[in-house]
Parts: structure tokens; C-alpha cells; sequence
């Protein structure tokens, strides 16, 4: 099975996103920063990470950035999942290391598509 | 809506359009036309069809036929046929229309233009190896409000993100406030036109590919062997005929044969003129001599 680590600091969010990856069939695990993203990943690295942008105490691109400099790091697929919908902030994710990119609000469609585009399913 | 009116609205949509409405498609007919009945100020289904009864409103029957003939569309839908395109239509044309350079192209259910223009984004990303080649797209649709979304281009964000990879999105796309325009060079590859697949299409000229996916399906076994004919009259033996994922062209028609391997994919099936003359003459006497 594989691991997904949803990193959102809205509890609602991960609740949703954890339903919709389960269905797919990923192991599941949360943060709810990405102090506690890399946190967890220096424990397990996962094969993909649902990524919020704005959150409190370290954010979305941060943390992605740091992921992408430690060992092991580029092996996550590093899938961004933020309200942030302008053209800058997609392109600044993509050239931290983003895989892809889904622009809030999110269905169950959108989340199978995005995955399917980077190969997970 | 009564039996009665039901089987009233199955007839005039097969006249106006060839659909052939089932009578599991209730609940379709209810998600579609109750937002048409109440914008026409005509409240419940049982008015609308009762207009449409009286044959006095236009503008009402056309909405109508609109409404029910619209396909949900997605970027690059099906994957398939567009990885289809890139690796044996397109390498299949750049050696036979060498000479001429020039690639034609018709979808014939556009839709709201997703997969005209997800060719559109395969041809571009094939630039490299058609330089100097003219690329001609064709989008009809029975349908002129979705054909006005298409020449727009105008996406949701929901839209944009079913089928297109974010590159793609950042590469050919501009942000206009909440939604999502194609870029200008993309819109101008397609032309658009409205087009009832029911009647005479001659006058469109030969292509090179004809896309015609997920349209066959709305109409009954003759109309379907019709219309694969008349496509079959505008694709030269080499081109290609694409249909859905479900569709088949088996026992509807003997103008097309599958191409192995390639699901949707169709060529023409031709008449074989190398056949050696010695086997032929030898089954013929077999026959005769059967009888």
C-alpha cells in the first residue's frame, strides 16, 4: 500500500482529503504543519504528500523546499492542494519541487485526476 | 411528466436530433429541462413538453434539443486516443502528406471544445517535427451555446483540472479572474461551426482525422451505419476515424476496420488490389464445384 502524508492545518481538510485517499487506497498519515510534515518524513518518507500552502509555523513551500534538500527527499510526490490560484504562486511551487498542483476548492475527481497525472494510481 | 408526455419528448428529440431517449433517461430529462422550463417562466415539465406540443416556440425546441445533446467534457478525456494521435496518426501523416504539409482535422462533437483543443496542445508540443506544416481544425456541434464556450475558451478552474497536467495549464493558459482562457495562438488553430451530424456534411471536404467519440451512441443502429458511411466519404483511404472508448463500428458498417492494437482507432477498409490473382480464381472454382 501506498503512503500518503496530507499536510493541511485545517482538521476539516484532512478529513476529507484522508476519505478520498483511502478510497484510492493509500495509508494515510497527517500534519498539521510543515515543521510536523518534515517531522514525519524524517521518520517514514511516503511515496506522496497532499500539501497545503498557508499554514502556521512553517508553510507549504518551506517545508517543500527543505524536503527536496534532505536524503531521501526526492522521492516524494509532492502534490500542492492551496487556495492559492494565481499563475505566480503555481509557478513558484513547481520550481521548488512540486509535482503537481490543485487550486482549492477540490472534489474527489479533481484528486484522482491529479494523482493519475503524476502516476501514483 | 406522464408516459404520454414522455414518449412525446422521445419522438421530437429523435426527429430534431436522432437521440434516442430511453425510458431509464428520466432523470435526465428532469436535470436538464426543469432549468429550462423555469427560465421560460413555464415552471414544470408538463407545461414545457405542452408547449412544445403547440410547435409556436423556436427558440424553446432548439433549448430543448441543447439541453439533452450536451456531453460533460474533459481535457485530453480518455487519455487514449490523444496518446493514439501523438504516436500513430501523427507519425503516419508527416510521411504521407509530405508533400502537401498540411494536416486537416475534424471533430465532429466539439462539445465545448476540450478536445479540439487538447489536439491543439499535441500539436504544438509536436512543433519540432512540423515546421513549416499547415494544421487545419474543425469543431462543430449540434449546439450553439456550447460552441460560443468553445471559441471563447473560457474554462473553470474545475474544469482546468480534470485531464490537464499543471504545466500544460501554465504553458497554454491565462488566468482571467476565476476562470481560465486557452492562449489566443491555440483558439485561432480551431475554426467552429454549427453542425447536425443527421444532415448532409459533404460540403465540409476531406480530413485527414475525424474525431467522433461519444456521439454514435445517442443514436438507433441505421442512423449509426448511415452516418459512419458518410464519413467514411470524407476520410482518404490513410486517414483516421476516431470514436469512444465503447464504440465499435462492428456490424454497423463495412467502411471502417479497426486498427489492431489501437483501441477507438479506425481506418478505412479497402477493397485489397494486391491480392494475387492464382488463389482467387482457385477459391472460385472450389465454389463452383460446391454447388
Amino acid at each position: 500500500m501506498k503512503q500518503c502524508l496530507v499536510v493541511d492545518d485545517s482538521s476539516v481538510i484532512r478529513k476529507v482529503a484522508r476519505r478520498i485517499l483511502e478510497d484510492m487506497n493509500f495509508g494515510i498519515t497527517e500534519a498539521e504543519d510543515g515543521q510536523q510534515a518534515l517531522d514525519e518524513c524524517r521518520k517514514t518518507m511516503p511515496d506522496a504528500i497532499l500539501l497545503d500552502w498557508n499554514m502556521p509555523v512553517m508553510d507549504g513551500l518551506e517545508f517543500l523546499t527543505s524536503l527536496r534538500g534532505e536524503e531521501g527527499g526526492e522521492k516524494p510526490v509532492v502534490v500542492f492542494c492551496t487556495t492559492e490560484n494565481d499563475v505566480a504562486h503555481i509557478a513558484r511551487a513547481i520550481r521548488a519541487g512540486a509535482n503537481e498542483y490543485i487550486m482549492k476548492p477540490f472534489d474527489r475527481e479533481i484528486v484522482e485526476a491529479k494523482f493519475q497525472e503524476v502516476g501514483l494510481i | 411528466m406522464t408516459p404520454a408526455e414522455f414518449e412525446f419528448l422521445k419522438k421530437f428529440l429523435k426527429e430534431r436530433s436522432g437521440l434516442v431517449l430511453s425510458n431509464d433517461k428520466q432523470y435526465l430529462v428532469e436535470s436538464r429541462l426543469l432549468p429550462i422550463a423555469r427560465t421560460s417562466k413555464l415552471e414544470t415539465l408538463s407545461n414545457l413538453i405542452g408547449t412544445l406540443q403547440k410547435g409556436m416556440n423556436k427558440k424553446l425546441e432548439t433549448d430543448v434539443v441543447e439541453a439533452m445533446t450536451t456531453n460533460e467534457s474533459f481535457f485530453f478525456r480518455d487519455k487514449t486516443p490523444f496518446e493514439h494521435f501523438n504516436d500513430t496518426m501523427l507519425p503516419a501523416l508527416l510521411e504521407s502528406r509530405a508533400r502537401t504539409k498540411t494536416i486537416k482535422i475534424w471533430c465532429a462533437a466539439a462539445s465545448t471544445g476540450q478536445e479540439p483543443y487538447s489536439l491543439g496542445i499535441c500539436i504544438k508540443e509536436a512543433q519540432a517535427k512540423l515546421g513549416g506544416w499547415r494544421t487545419r481544425m474543425l469543431g462543430t456541434d449540434l449546439s450553439n451555446e456550447v460552441l460560443d464556450k468553445a471559441r471563447a475558451g473560457l474554462y473553470s478552474q474545475f474544469e482546468v483540472q480534470r485531464g490537464l497536467p499543471i504545466q500544460v495549464l501554465l504553458k497554454y493558459f491565462e488566468q482571467k479572474g476565476d476562470l481560465w482562457q486557452i492562449n489566443a495562438s491555440l483558439r485561432a488553430m480551431v475554426e467552429w461551426k454549427k453542425l447536425n451530424l443527421l444532415e448532409n456534411f459533404s460540403h465540409l471536404g476531406e480530413f485527414d482525422v475525424i474525431f467522433c467519440r461519444n456521439v454514435l451512441i445517442y443514436f438507433d443502429q441505421p442512423t449509426k451505419s448511415e452516418i459512419l458511411g458518410r464519413l467514411a466519404k470524407l476520410l482518404p483511404e490513410d486517414g483516421f476515424l476516431v470514436l469512444g472508448a465503447a464504440e465499435t463500428v462492428v456490424g454497423l458498417t463495412d467502411a471502417f476496420k479497426p486498427v489492431p492494437g489501437k483501441r477507438g482507432l479506425f481506418q478505412r477498409k479497402v477493397a485489397d488490389k494486391a491480392k494475387p490473382a492464382a488463389p482467387a480464381s482457385r477459391l472460385a472454382v472450389a465454389g463452383g464445384l460446391a454447388r
